[in-house]
C-alpha cells in the first residue's frame, strides 16, 4: 500500500485496520543470488539498491537480531558532506543527494531534516583548515559557507559568545547538512527492498563462509547453509568477527561511541552545531529532545555502552558551547560498536575471496554515509568492481599508501 | 481555584461526608477552620510532614502547602488535580504516582535563568516561595487549543508521519517540520546560563546501599555495624520508603518511628554516611557508580557559595541495590484523566503527607496489595464507593469494610474512567457482564508491581521474566551487586528486612568486613498475591499504555499489524517508553500487550536494556564547575605577567595562552604591531616568549642511539654543545612533529617540540623507551613546565645577551657558532641555557632559566635592550618571521606531509631503522605527484592569499579534478611588502616561476600567483650566521 | 572502569590513555614492507580477553599492559612494560 495522506484518512475511516506488514518477516530460501550480512541501514539499503539499480531481487538480507537494531538506530542522526579528503567528498556528497529524493524514492517519509550542519572554530588556524575544507567542497560543487563571528550568531543562537573559555572565532555552514529520523531509514528501505523482492531474514546469524577454490558459495547459518554466488558484509561494529568467519585479518578496530539524548523541549536549536574547541555535536529532534555526542571513549570495546569520564567530558562540552542547556536534563545515553578504520575513512570493496565484498570501517560517518554505501555497495557485488564513488575506498590503500586521513591522526584508529 | 475540586464534596452523587468517621486523624469534610479552607484536603494531623506553612505559585495562583511535602502532594493538598497536558493529543492530565517514574505531572519549575522545564511535581520538594508553570498548552491549561488533535487521534496513530508529508519535497523544511517541531516538546529551555553552581565528588566505600526504604535501611545497618564503610543514597528526601508511606508495625513501632531509628543509629555510626536527595542514577564498569544529590534543590537559592547540585562518581566494593518497585497502572479506556492515580500512590498522599487525592474512591486492582488502599482511605476520610478486582474470591478480604460503610465490591473491572478534566465515575463490568456506573472523583488502580531492576542492567544484564510475580526481575548482575526487597520480586515487608540484613551482612563480608548478628522486629506477614491483568477492552476511549507519549493500546495494535513486534521496534514506531519518564509505568504493559496480539509469552516477546540515567540528570551537574572559562584549564607562561604589563592582546595555543601581538595607542588594528614587532626583530632585536614548546630531557648512555630511533636524522653524532633540527615521523612514516636536539652533556639531550605536539611526543618517546627498546639505557623526563624559555631575536641580540649574561659568556661568533648550546649563567648568578637557534632566520638565541625566574629574565633582557630598540614580539610577528623563512608549522605539519613534502627528503637517513623508516618508502608517499611544499608572492602584491586557499592553473575549470594543492600559511610581509604564502603544490619545487590560482571561494577571492622558492627572507642563511 | 596500576594502585581509567591491542609487535627494521603494513595497520580485533597497551599518563606514566575482556570491560590485570622486558630478560639469560 502507498503511504500519502490519502491512505491514512482511508484508514483513519477503518481504525487504521488495514495497514499491511511494513516488510515480509521472511523464512531463509536455500539458495540466492547475492546475500547481504547485516540487516542494519547499510544491508537494508544495500539491498534495496541492488534490486532498483541492478535487477538483482533473488536477495535476502540476513540479520542476527532484528533489522535496524545496530547503529543505524543509536547515532545522532546527522547527514553533511563537508569532507576535506578528495576521496571522500564525492561520495558523501552522492548520499546527501541520495538522501535529498529518499522520501520519494522509498515512499517512507524518514524526516530529511537539511536545518544545516555549522561547524564552529575557535582560532586562525582553525578557520584555515575550515576554509581548505569548504574550497574542497565547493570545488566539488558541494555548498560551504565560512561564517564570520556575527554570521555564527546570526545563524544559531544560545552559543556562548560572552564567557568562552575558546572563544567563537566563526565557523564552516554547510546548509544542505541535517538530520534524518535514523530508525525510519532502516525501515524504509526494507520496506522498498521487500516491495521489490527481497528476503529480510531476521533472527538469522551467520556462523561460517563456505569457500570453495578462493570462491565464496554460501553461508552457514543460524538456520541452515544458505548457498549464494555472492555475499556482501554489511555488519560495521563486528566486521572483524565476521570477516575472521572468512580468514580476513582488517585494519579495523571495534570501539565503543556514546550517544546522549535531553528530555523534550520546545525548539531550542535550529541547526546542528559542532564545538571546534573539543569534540561534540548536538541537534534537537523534531520530537524535541537534544541528540548529542562527542569523542569514543577511547578503548577497544564490544560492549555497547561506555564510562562516566566520557559522560563527563561530552556535557561539559555541551554547556561550555551552550551555556543555557545547563539546567536541561540528560534523558538517556546509550553505546554503539563502530568500526574504526586504521585512517578514519570505510572500506567498499572486493576481497581476496572471490564472490565475498566487504563494505565496513564505517567510524562515526555510517549513517550519513547509508544511501551512497548501499548505492555504491550494490554496484560492487552487482559488477564486481567499485562505483567511481567508492574507487578510492579501497582495502588495500594502506599497503599502498593511499590513506584518507582527514584529520591527519595516522593509524590511531581511536583518534579518528 | 478553577483547577481545584471543591472542598465542598466530590463530584457526583456521593459525598465523603457521608462516610462514618472512623479514626480521630479524619477530618471533616466540610470546612471547620481556615487551615482547611486554604489546604481543603489536607488532613488535619497525621503524615510525615512538618506542619510550617509554605508558599507556593502555580500557574499564576497563590497556594499553600507544608514542609515535607512534594509539589506534587501540595497540589492535591490543594485539591489541584489538573496539573498538565500530555505530548500529542493534549489530554488533560494529572498526578499518577508519587515518585521518580511521573509521567504526567511535569511542570516548568523556577523562573529565568533557573528555569527547569519537565520538571516531576512528585519529586520536587517544595519550598517557600516555589514557582511552578504548567506545559504545552495555549493559552491555559483549562483551555488547550492545541487539544483540537485529540479530534484528529484517528489519523494520528503510530507512525502515521513515516506515511505522508512527502508531498512537495520542499514542504518538509519550510512547513511541515516547523509546525511538528513548535507542537513537540513539553517544556521549554531557560535559554540562559545557569547561574547555579554544580561539583562533582568522588567517594570510596566498602558497600554502597541504593534505596532508603526498608530493605535498604536495614542492609545499611547490618553492613555498618560491621564497621565497613558505607554509603547510603537514596534519593527521597526522608528515610523509610514504603515504612513511611504505608500503615504498618514493625515490632510495635510504627513504620516511620522504626525508621527512624534505624537512620539514628546508622547516623551514629562514623564509617557510614547517608546521603539523601542523592538517586544512583548509573552503573559503569569497576564498581563505580554515578548519583546526582540535590543539594540545594529544596530552597528557593542556594546559599552562597554552596552548589546547586553534587555529581558524586562512588567507587563500592559492594552494591547492594534496595531501589524498590514501581506500580504498574491497567490500561483502560480513558485511564489518564486526572483523578487516576496509582494505588500505593494514593495510600503515600494519604499517609505521608496527610492529603486526600480525592473525596469518593474507586479502587480497582488485581492484586492483594493493592486491597489495603481501601482500608487506609477509609481511614482517611474518603469515601470509598467501590473495590473492584477481577480475581474469583480476591475480595472477600473486604467483606467487613463493605458491611461497615457500604463500600461495593465488585469482582469484575473498570472499562472506562469518566469525565474530562477530572474523574467523575467509573464504568465497570463485573464478573456477569454486567455495566455499572459509579460516581467518583478518583480511580486508584493497581496492575502489580514491577520490581526496579533499571541499574541490574546497565551493564548489559536482561532482566527476566517471573511469572508468579508477571513481573521482570534482575538478571545477570554488575559484577559485586546484590539485589534486595521489592527491587528483586519480594513484595512482603517483613522478607524485604529480613532480605536486606542478609544482603548487608554479605556484603560487608565479601569487602573484608565480620558481620554481626542483627535482628529486626518482625513485621506481620502479608499477602501480596498477583494475577496479570493488562488491559481491559471497552467499545470506545482511548486505553493509553504510555501516557507521556500519548500511545495507546491502538498504538500498540498498529505496531503489530505492521510488522514492528520486535520490542525495539514497537518502542521505537510507537515512542513507547522513549519520554522523559522512559516508560517506568508503561514498558512492561506495553511488552504484555504485544505478547497478547503476537501470542507469545512476554519473555519471549522481550525486554529493552535499561540505559543510564535512571531519571534524567541536569547537563550543568555532569559539567560541574568545567563551564565558561573553567572549561579547560588554562596555562600561563611565567613571563605572563610581564606581557600583560605591555599589554599583550593573549590568544589561546592548546591550553595555553601566549601574547598575539603588543598595541601601541594610535595602532589602527593588529597588523600595525605585527609589522612593527616584525621589523624590529629585522632591523634591530625582539623578545619571544616561547615557554610553551615542549622540553623533554633525554639522558642515559644510549641517549643517542635512543634519539637516532625516533628522529630521522642522526643525533648520535652531535656534539657535546651543539643543537640540531629533526624531524620525527609516525609509524606511517607521516611527519608527527619537528623540533630541535642540543646536546647539553654527553649523555643528555635536550628536545625541543612544537606546543601542539608536545604531550603526544613525551607519550610516543615513553612508547618508544619503555616498550620498544627497553634495552636501552635512556630516562626521560618533560622539563617543559621548568624552564622558561624565551626568543632574542635580531642583528642586536647578541648586544642584548652580552649585558644580561655573565661576563665570561663566550657569544662570539667562533666561540658560539650558530647551532651552539651551552649551560651559563645570568650576571647575578642564576643558571641559564643558551641556544643559539633561529625561526626567525635572524642573528637569534633562546635562552631558559628555571621557570621561576622567567618573569625577571623578561624584565632584565627588556632593561637591557633598552637601548638596542628591543622590543616584544608575538606568536603573530613570530608567524609572519617564519613564513618569511619557510619554516613549517602547523598548516604544513598538519599530519598528511612526509618530510619530502617538506622539503626535508635529505634528513631522512636511509642508513639505519628509526620509527616510520619501513613506511615511508610505500607507493603513495614517494610518488612524484605529491603536494610539496613551495612558496607564493601574489602577483599584485597588496592581494590578500587565504590560508586554505586551492591552488589551480590559470583558466582551469574550478573542479576537484584540477586541484593541485592548497595554501597552508600566508601572511603579509612588512619586510617585502607583500602578501606571501607557503603552500603544498603537486610537483611543487620543479615549478617555481609558474602562475597558479589560489582560488578562495569561501572567502569569495581568486588570487593570482606566482610559484617561489618558500624562504622569502636571506635564503642564503647569512644572517643567522652573522 | 578501574585498572590496577602496579604503581600507583588501582585508579579511573580517565588517567589512562589507550594504544590498543598489544599483541602486535615491532618487526625487526629489515622485515620488509609487508610485515611493517601487518604491524601497522591490521588487528585481530577479537571479542573476549585481550592484551593491550595503556599509558597511565594521569600517573606514573609507566606504559602497561592491560588483560581487559573487551566484551564485558573486566580488567584481569596491569602488568607494567617494564616488567615484561625485565622477565623477557631474564628468560634470554
Amino acid at each position: 500500500m502507498k503511504y500519502s495522506i490519502f491512505s491514512i484518512l482511508s484508514q483513519a475511516f477503518q481504525g487504521q485496520k488495514g495497514w499491511p506488514p511494513a516488510w515480509r518477516d521472511a523464512s531463509p530460501k536455500p539458495a540466492y543470488d547475492a546475500v547481504v550480512v547485516g540487516g542494519g541501514g547499510h544491508g537494508l539499503s544495500t539491498a534495496y539498491y541492488l534490486a532498483k539499480n541492478h535487477g538483482l531481487t533473488n536477495v535476502a538480507v540476513l540479520e542476527k537480531g532484528w533489522i535496524g537494531s545496530g547503529n543505524v538506530g543509536r547515532n545522532t542522526t546527522i547527514i553533511r558532506s563537508n569532507y576535506r579528503e578528495r576521496g571522500n567528498i564525492p561520495f558523501y556528497e552522492k548520499s546527501l543527494q541520495l538522501w535529498e529524493g529518499l522520501e520519494q524514492d522509498i515512499n517512507y517519509n524518514a524526516m530529511v531534516s537539511q536545518r544545516g550542519v555549522l561547524n564552529l572554530v575557535h582560532s586562525d588556524a582553525q578557520r584555515d583548515a575550515a576554509a581548505r575544507r569548504g574550497n574542497a567542497m565547493r570545488l566539488d560543487g558541494v555548498d560551504a559557507e565560512l561564517l564570520d563571528r556575527e554570521g555564527v550568531r546570526a545563524f544559531c543562537p544560545g552559543l556562548d559568545f560572552d564567557n568562552a573559555r575558546f572563544p567563537i572565532a566563526g565557523g564552516l555552514l554547510q546548509r544542505r547538512g541535517g538530520t534524518v529520523r535514523h530508525d525510519a531509514v532502516a525501515w524504509g528501505y526494507a520496506r522498498a527492498a521487500d516491495k521489490r523482492g527481497v528476503d529480510i531474514i531476521q533472527n538469522c546469524e551467520v556462523t561460517g563462509f563456505r569457500i570453495t577454490d578462493g570462491r565464496v558459495v554460501g553461508v552457514e547459518t543460524s538456520r541452515g547453509f544458505i548457498k549464494a554466488g555472492k555475499v556482501g558484509l554489511a555488519c560495521a561494529g563486528n566486521t572483524s568477527r565476521v570477516a575472521a568467519l572468512a580468514g580476513l585479518r582488517l585494519p579495523i578496530e571495534s570501539h565503543v561511541l556514546q550517544a546522549f539524548v535531553s528530555e523534550g523541549i520546545k525548539p531550542l536549536i535550529p541547526c546542528v552545531v559542532t564545538f571546534g574547541a573539543g569534540h561534540f555535536y548536538i541537534s534537537q529532534s523534531d520530537k524535541g529532545g537534544l541528540v548529542f555526542g562527542g569523542s569514543l571513549d577511547g578503548y577497544n570495546s564490544y560492549a555497547q555502552r561506555g564510562n562516566l569520564p566520557m559522560v563527563e567530558e561530552v556535557v561539559e562540552e555541551a554547556v561550555a558551547m551552550m551555556p543555557g542547556l545547563g539546567r536541561l536534563r540528560v534523558l538517556r545515553s546509550w553505546g554503539g560498536v563502530m568500526d574504526m578504520s586504521m585512517d578514519g575513512s570505510p572500506i567498499i570493496d572486493l576481497t581476496p575471496i572471490a564472490g565475498l565484498y566487504l563494505n565496513c570501517g564505517w567510524c562515526y560517518g555510517g549513517f550519513k554515509a547509508t544511501p551512497a554505501s548501499g548505492f555504491c555497495f550494490a554496484h560492487t557485488i552487482a559488477n564486481d568492481e567499485p562505483h567511481i564513488l567508492n574507487a578510492p575506498y579501497r582495502l588495500d590503500r594502506f599497503a599502498t599508501g593511499h590513506v584518507i586521513d582527514e584529520l591527519g591522526h595516522g593509524a590511531r584508529p581511536n583518534s579518528h | 481555584m478553577s483547577d481545584a475540586i471543591g472542598h465542598a464534596g466530590p463530584v457526583g452523587s456521593g459525598s465523603g461526608a457521608e462516610a462514618p468517621e472512623r479514626a480521630a486523624r479524619v477530618t471533616p469534610n466540610s470546612p471547620v477552620a481556615g487551615a482547611a479552607r486554604v489546604q481543603p484536603f489536607r488532613m488535619i494531623a497525621g503524615g510525615q510532614i512538618e506542619r510550617r506553612p509554605l508558599s507556593f505559585g502555580f500557574d499564576g495562583k497563590q497556594y499553600q502547602g507544608f514542609a515535607g511535602d512534594t509539589l506534587a502532594s501540595a497540589l492535591l493538598a490543594n485539591g489541584v488535580r489538573l496539573v498538565g497536558r500530555s505530548f500529542k493529543y493534549h489530554r488533560p492530565r494529572g498526578i499518577l504516582s508519587a515518585g521518580p517514574e511521573e509521567p504526567n505531572a511535569l511542570v516548568e519549575l523556577r523562573d529565568g535563568a533557573r528555569r527547569e522545564p519537565n520538571t516531576r511535581a512528585t519529586v520536587a520538594e517544595l519550598y517557600d516561595g516555589l514557582v511552578a508553570r504548567s506545559q504545552n498548552r495555549w493559552p491555559s491549561l483549562r483551555f488547550d487549543l492545541m487539544a483540537v488533535n485529540s479530534l484528529a487521534a484517528p489519523i494520528l496513530g503510530a507512525g502515521f508521519y513515516y506515511k505522508t508529508f512527502m508531498w512537495p519535497a520542499a514542504f518538509w523544511e519550510k512547513v511541515y517540520e516547523p509546525m511538528i517541531r513548535r507542537a513537540a516538546g513539553l517544556g521549554r529551555a531557560a535559554g540562559a546560563p545557569d547561574p547555579d553552581l554544580y561539583e562533582k565528588a568522588t567517594a570510596f566505600c566498602d558497600v554502597l546501599v541504593v534505596g532508603g526504604g526498608p530493605a535498604g535501611l536495614a542492609a545499611a545497618l547490618a553492613a555498618g555495624r560491621s564497621g565497613a564503610r558505607v554509603i547510603l543514597a537514596t534519593e527521597d528526601f526522608v528515610l523509610g520508603g514504603r515504612l513511611v508511606s504505608e500503615q504498618r508495625e514493625i515490632g510495635g513501632q510504627s513504620g516511620p518511628a522504626f525508621a527512624a531509628s534505624v537512620e539514628a543509629e546508622l547516623a551514629s555510626l562514623p564509617e557510614v554516611r547517608i546521603l539523601r536527595r542523592a538517586g544512583v542514577f548509573g552503573v559503569y564498569d569497576g564498581g563505580t557508580y554515578a548519583a546526582l544529590e540535590r543539594v540545594n534543590d529544596h530552597v528557593a537559592l542556594p546559599p552562597p557559595h554552596e552548589p546547586r547540585q553534587r555529581l558524586w562518581r562512588i567507587v563500592a566494593k559492594r552494591c547492594v541495590l534496595a531501589a524498590g518497585a514501581i506500580e504498574r497502572p491497567v490500561v483502560f479506556a480513558d485511564n489518564d484523566r486526572p483523578g487516576v492515580m496509582l494505588a500505593g500512590a494514593v495510600r503515600t498522599y494519604l499517609n505521608r503527607f496527610a492529603v486526600r487525592p480525592g473525596s469518593r474512591a474507586v479502587l480497582f486492582g488485581n492484586n492483594d496489595d493493592a486491597l489495603r488502599t481501601a482500608r487506609d482511605l477509609q481511614d482517611s476520610g474518603v469515601t470509598v464507593a467501590a473495590v473492584v478486582d477481577p480475581r474469583p474470591d480476591a475480595l472477600s478480604s473486604l467483606d467487613m469494610l463493605s458491611r461497615e460503610t457500604g463500600t461495593r465490591l465488585v469482582e469484575g473491572v473498570v472499562e472506562r474512567a469518566l469525565g474530562s478534566r477530572a474523574v467523575q465515575g467509573a464504568e465497570i463490568r463485573d464478573a456477569r457482564g454486567e455495566a455499572i456506573t459509579v460516581p467518583c472523583d478518583l480511580i486508584a488502580v493497581s496492575g502489580g508491581w514491577q520490581p526496579t531492576v533499571h541499574l541490574t542492567s546497565h551493564l548489559g544484564g536482561r532482566p527476566e521474566w517471573a511469572s508468579a510475580l508477571a513481573s521482570f526481575v534482575p538478571g545477570t548482575l554488575p559484577p559485586g551487586m546484590a539485589v534486595v526487597g521489592a527491587a528483586r520480586g519480594d513484595f512482603a515487608l517483613a522478607s524485604c528486612l529480613a532480605d536486606g540484613i542478609r544482603a548487608g551482612s554479605d556484603a560487608a563480608a565479601a569487602a573484608g568486613f565480620h558481620p554481626r548478628s542483627v535482628t529486626i522486629p518482625s513485621a506481620d506477614a502479608e499477602s501480596t498475591a498477583v494475577t496479570p491483568l493488562w488491559r481491559v477492552k471497552a467499545a470506545k476511549g482511548k486505553a493509553f499504555v504510555d501516557f507521556q507519549n500519548d500511545v495507546s493500546a491502538s498504538d500498540v495494535e498498529i505496531a503489530h499489524r505492521e510488522g514492528f513486534v520486535a520490542v525495539e521496534h514497537l518502542k521505537r514506531y510507537t515512542t513507547l517508553g522513549m519520554a522523559t519518564d522512559q516508560g517506568k509505568t508503561a514498558n512492561v504493559n506495553g511488552l504484555a500487550l504485544m505478547a497478547e496480539l503476537t501470542g507469545r509469552s512476554v519473555p519471549a516477546t522481550g525486554t529493552t536494556r535499561f540505559r543510564p540515567p535512571f531519571t534524567p540528570v541536569a547537563f550543568a551537574a555532569f559539567a560541574g564547575p568545567h563551564r565558561g572559562k573553567n572549561y579547560r584549564p588554562t596555562r600561563l607562561t611565567a613571563a605572563h605577567g610581564w606581557a600583560v604589563e605591555h599589554n599583550a592582546v593573549f590568544m589561546e595555543a592548546g591550553l595555553w595562552l601566549r601574547a598575539q601581538y603588543f598595541p601601541h595607542t594610535g595602532d589602527k588594528g593588529w597588523r600595525d604591531a605585527c609589522d612593527r614587532e616584525v621589523l624590529a626583530v629585522r632591523e634591530r632585536v625582539g623578545l619571544c616568549d616561547v615557554s610553551t614548546l615542549g622540553k623533554i630531557e633525554v639522558v642515559g648512555t644510549d641517549a643517542g642511539t635512543f634519539l637516532d630511533r625516533l628522529y630521522t636524522n642522526t643525533m648520535s653524532s652531535l656534539p657535546v654543545g651543539r643543537v640540531r633540527y629533526g624531524i620525527m615521523l609516525r609509524e606511517d612514516g607521516f611527519v608527527m612533529d619537528d623540533g630541535t636536539a642540543a646536546r647539553l652533556e654527553p649523555q643528555r639531550y635536550l628536545v625541543t617540540t612544537t606546543t601542539a605536539n608536545a604531550v603526544a611526543v613525551m607519550s610516543h618517546m615513553e612508547f618508544a623507551a619503555q616498550v620498544l627498546w627497553p634495552d636501552l639505557d635512556v630516562a626521560l623526563a618533560s622539563v617543559t613546565d621548568q624552564w622558561a624559555q624565551f626568543a632574542v631575536a635580531g642583528p642586536r641580540s647578541r648586544d642584548v645577551l652580552a649585558a644580561v649574561l655573565r661576563s665570561d659568556a663566550d657569544l662570539a661568533n667562533e666561540g658560539f657558532p650558530f647551532m651552539g648550546a651551552m649551560a651559563t649563567a645570568l650576571r647575578d648568578g642564576t643558571p641559564a641555557r643558551l641556544f643559539r637557534i633561529s625561526f626567525s632566520g635572524e642573528l637569534a638565541y633562546e635562552i631558559a632559566v628555571a621557570a621561576n625566574y622567567g618573569d625577571g629574565l623578561a624584565r632584565t633582557l627588556m632593561a637591557a635592550g633598552a637601548a638596542h630598540g628591543i622590543m616584544p614580539y608575538g606568536l603573530e610577528a613570530l608567524n609572519v618571521l617564519r613564513i618569511e623563512k619557510g619554516h613549517a608549522a602547523t598548516g604544513e605539519l598538519n599530519g598528511q606531509t612526509t618530510a619530502g613534502d617538506l622539503g626535508l627528503g635529505r634528513m631522512v637517513s636511509t642508513k639505519k631503522d628509526f620509527v616510520g623508516a619501513a613506511m615511508t618508502q610505500r607507493p603513495a608517499l614517494v610518488d612524484p605527484d605529491r603536494w610539496a611544499l613551495v612558496g607564493f608572492r601574489p602577483v599584485n602584491p597588496q592581494d590578500p592569499i587565504g590560508a586554505g586557499a586551492h591552488l589551480l592553473r590559470p583558466g582551469a575549470e574550478n573542479k576537484s579534478r584540477n586541484d593541485e594543492g592548497h595554501v597552508t600559511s600566508t601572511c603579509f610581509s612588512p619586510t617585502l611588502g607583500s602578501t606571501i604564502a607557503l603552500g603544498l603544490l603537486r610537483r611543487g619545487p620543479q615549478r617555481l616561476g609558474e602562475r597558479v590560482r589560489a582560488y578562495d571561494p569561501v572567502r569569495g577571492r581568486d588570487t593570482l600567483v606566482e610559484v617561489c622558492a618558500p624562504v622569502f627572507v636571506d635564503p642564503e642563511g647569512v644572517r643567522l650566521r652573522g | 572502569m578501574r585498572i590496577p596500576c602496579p604503581f600507583c594502585g588501582e585508579r579511573g581509567n580517565a588517567e589512562f590513555s589507550y594504544l590498543g591491542d598489544a599483541a602486535p609487535v615491532r618487526p625487526d627494521p629489515k622485515a620488509g614492507m609487508a610485515a611493517f603494513y601487518d604491524y601497522v595497520y591490521t588487528r585481530d580485533n577479537p571479542p573476549g580477553m585481550i592484551r593491550e597497551w595503556w599509558q597511565h599518563v594521569g600517573g606514573c606514566r609507566a606504559w602497561l599492559v592491560v588483560e581487559r575482556n573487551v566484551t564485558t570491560h573486566e580488567i584481569a590485570k596491569a602488568t607494567a612494560a617494564s616488567a615484561l622486558a625485565q622477565g623477557t630478560r631474564e628468560m634470554a639469560r
